[in-house]
């Protein structure tokens, strides 16, 4: 029966002679152990596809979203953590092995006519390797994702001439933002995937068109692909996948906090193979910078592609290839040196709030003003004497932290209008407070729910005061706080980490005083107004 | 021919080659798979709690009638809480007892009607009709019409999870 439906299929498809002919290909007799990095590579790189893929089914690809889906994955679902893990290290695993597979081939110098072609094509394949790290990299959109890659983009821009073009191509412009993550999550998920296959379908078509390369003087019979080199390549395979695998499960990836882009106090690091890149640039001040950000690690791009035209002498042995070890201790001692240099002054805590306990900052400080605001006027208005928030109380009205969720802000506002409209026979007084401030009372009550009711409505007076005075002097019409607002000013969070109460008091009366050549316009606050309005914005 | 005999001396190795080449990718194929479908398959960790809403007012149902009703609850959707509008089948039995069906077919999960002429539940999709207790009378689905569960405070009619019938 298994051979009749064997017959059937390779008549009508071809595919065990196609699979044979892959397998019983000829390979020198000196193949060997050294030979089997590239089938790692190969492997590891169809691992990254599959977990890839697998963090897809549970991941929103948006800014907006990215952080919660990640968390969702890794502390909500089983496995989620192991899956995430064999991508995150997968990434450095695949790394190192590329660059174990580029050393053999530059040691035995198997890139040597008529194999040139092939080392080139493995070059590029090495760039992909790298782009998948760097897009990968922005991906969770925590803090360090953020930071890398504004450094990244910022670095990028630094090309002479087409710096602005490259960040334009990035969506990074105008600052890393939903462009610029929208077209690394495109480059990371399509395009560097297909890129990938494809090149390395040539690169392998190369190895079968030349051979593989032999050792010098190896005259002896051809041995078969199958199953001995495979067998080796088998074992090799399954170390890597081995340590790959206890580093998934043992060594737990970080999430941070989520990208905060007015976070002064974080330091952006570079994952660790561009550890030494971005030690490099240390080196070049002002002027200089360009040269080692972008012209020496381009002209070492270059210098890599064009390996087999620089050493075109004969193949000979790997023991005698004294100058082609120079170079490699070189480059390995330089890279360490960086990469060392770097790690000195990496600050050794990081940051991962899967670990940490619920509860993170105060509910109240996630509000936006607008909604903060609205806890001000709920609390002059008395909302409370009627409304249970929360609690048992028998109260006149209905306990607003369970029906609010029941209306849209129209309703809300029309309802505070004229309360008997909307609902006849209520007891309800109206509300008499401009537009503005009964949007912030809605605005405030739509976000209430049964779990954040008793956070909320003990809010700070002083913060909630503040609020209030924001809200009325409309500073929301240039500034940003928690990501609500508009961008024409600074953004307000982080203040008192970049000024004292002292300059903020100071600026608001005198604007062009402290900072020369601002659109802001002065405010003349009540000694009152000026100290809740501080007091608010110091406390985000 | 030559070739032919080395195999046949080599053929204890041969085969060592391949039990270590298909043992070793079976394990690392499983490695792969088992986490991936425990990751796919497993329900996520937290535990949802069963949250009651406030549906209607007890006295705004007639007893004996039938009314849908229109409410929002809260759903854990993955990484989301969402609020989303819901509705139920709510039928009066006395002061002290509501029922409430789930307002899709036990069938395929379209929306049903009543049907006041036949004083049925009548499923537009494949003519499933049920009676006032949610007992199939006729068409294909396989169990009476799930139910909320109901708990009554003061006047408020509170729903709970969505539960099958207990004459199911």
């Amino acid at each position: 029966m298994r051979k009749t439906v064997m017959e059937w299929i390779e008549t009508r498809t071809g595919l065990e002679t196609a699979v044979k002919h892959f397998l019983y290909e000829e390979i020198p007799a000196s193949a060997g152990w050294h030979q089997v990095f590239g089938s790692v590579a190969m492997f590891i790189f169809l691992t990254q596809v599959f977990t890839g893929a697998m963090l897809a089914f549970n991941y929103a690809p948006t800014p907006g979203e990215a952080y919660n889906s990640l968390r969702y994955i890794v502390t909500e679902l089983t496995g989620g953590s192991i899956i995430r893990g064999l991508h995150h290290w997968g990434a450095s695993v695949m790394i190192i092995v590329v660059v174990m597979h580029m050393i053999q081939v530059f040691l035995w110098g198997a890139y040597k006519k008529p194999r040139e072609a092939t080392w080139m094509v493995g070059v590029i394949l090495f760039m992909l390797t790298l782009a998948f790290g760097l897009t990968g990299y922005l991906l969770p959109w925590d803090n360090r994702a953020y930071w890398g890659t504004v450094v990244t983009t910022q670095i990028a821009g630094l090309a002479p001439g087409a710096g602005q073009y490259v960040q334009r191509l990035m969506g990074a412009e105008s600052g890393v933002g939903v462009v610029t993550f929208a077209r690394f999550y495109a480059m990371h998920t399509l395009l560097l995937p297909l890129a990938m296959i494809g090149i390395i379908a040539f690169h392998v078509f190369l190895v079968r068109k030349h051979g593989v390369a032999p050792a010098v003087g190896d005259n002896l019979p051809k041995k078969k692909f199958f199953p001995e080199q495979v067998y080796k390549d088998t074992i090799a395979i399954f170390v890597t996948f081995l340590i790959l695998f206890v580093l998934a499960v043992a060594v737990k990836v970080p999430l941070g906090r989520l990208a905060d882009p007015t976070d002064t106090t974080y330091i952006p690091r570079p994952e660790w193979y561009f550890l030494f890149l971005f030690q490099l640039l240390k080196f070049f001040e002002g002027k200089m910078e360009v040269v080692g950000a972008v012209i020496l690690p381009n002209l070492a791009i270059v210098a890599l592609f064009l390996v087999p035209f620089i050493d075109r002498g004969k193949v000979i042995a790997v023991t005698r290839r004294t100058m082609a070890m120079g170079v490699v201790v070189i480059a390995a001692i330089g890279w360490t040196t960086l990469t060392m240099g770097a790690l000195k002054d990496t600050p050794a805590t990081v940051e991962d709030v899967t670990a940490a306990e619920e509860g993170g900052p105060a509910e109240w400080a996630s509000l936006s003003p607008e909604e903060l605001a609205g806890i001000g006027y709920f609390r002059r208005e008395n909302c409370a004497s009627c409304h249970a928030m929360g609690t048992p109380d028998a109260k006149a009205g209905p306990d607003l932290s369970k029906v609010a969720i029941k209306r849209d802000a129209s309703w809300m506002i029309e309802h505070f209008k004229s309360p008997q409209n909307l609902r006849p026979g209520s007891q309800m007084p109206a509300i008499h407070l401009p537009d503005a401030q009964l949007n912030a009372l809605a605005a405030f009550l739509l976000k209430l729910n049964p779990q954040n009711v008793t956070a909320l409505m003990s809010a700070p007076d002083a913060a909630v005061e503040g609020a209030m005075v924001y809200q009325q002097n409309r500073c929301g019409s240039c500034h940003q706080v928690n990501g609500v607002g508009m961008k024409l000013g600074p953004p307000m969070n982080g203040l008192s980490k970049r000024r004292d109460r002292k300059w903020v008091e100071g600026h608001f009366t005198e604007p062009q005083k402290f900072s020369p050549g601002t659109v802001m316009p002065p405010y003349r606050f009540s000694p009152q107004e000026m100290d809740r309005v501080t007091t608010y914005l110091l406390s985000l | 021919m030559s070739e032919h005999q080395g195999l046949q001396n080599d053929l204890p190795r041969r085969r060592l080659h391949l039990a270590v080449i298909y043992g070793l990718q079976a394990v690392m194929g499983a490695a792969l798979a088992i986490p991936a479908a425990i990751y796919l398959l497993f329900p996520p960790r937290s535990k949802k709690e069963d949250q009651w809403v406030e549906a209607v007012d007890l006295t705004r149902l007639s007893a004996g009638m039938p009314e849908e009703v229109v409410f929002r609850r809260n759903r854990v959707d993955g990484w989301k809480v969402s609020s989303e509008k819901t509705s139920a089948w709510l039928i009066k039995k006395s002061d002290t007892e509501v029922v409430a069906f789930a307002p899709n077919c036990t069938h395929l999960g379209c929306a049903f009607r009543w049907e006041q002429r036949t004083k049925t539940f009548l499923c537009p999709c494949h003519t499933s009709n049920f009676d006032l207790s949610g007992k199939v009378l006729d068409g294909p689905a396989p169990r009476p019409l799930d139910r909320y569960l109901v708990k009554i405070e003061g006047t408020k009619v509170m729903l709970g999870s969505i539960q099958a019938s207990p004459e199911a």
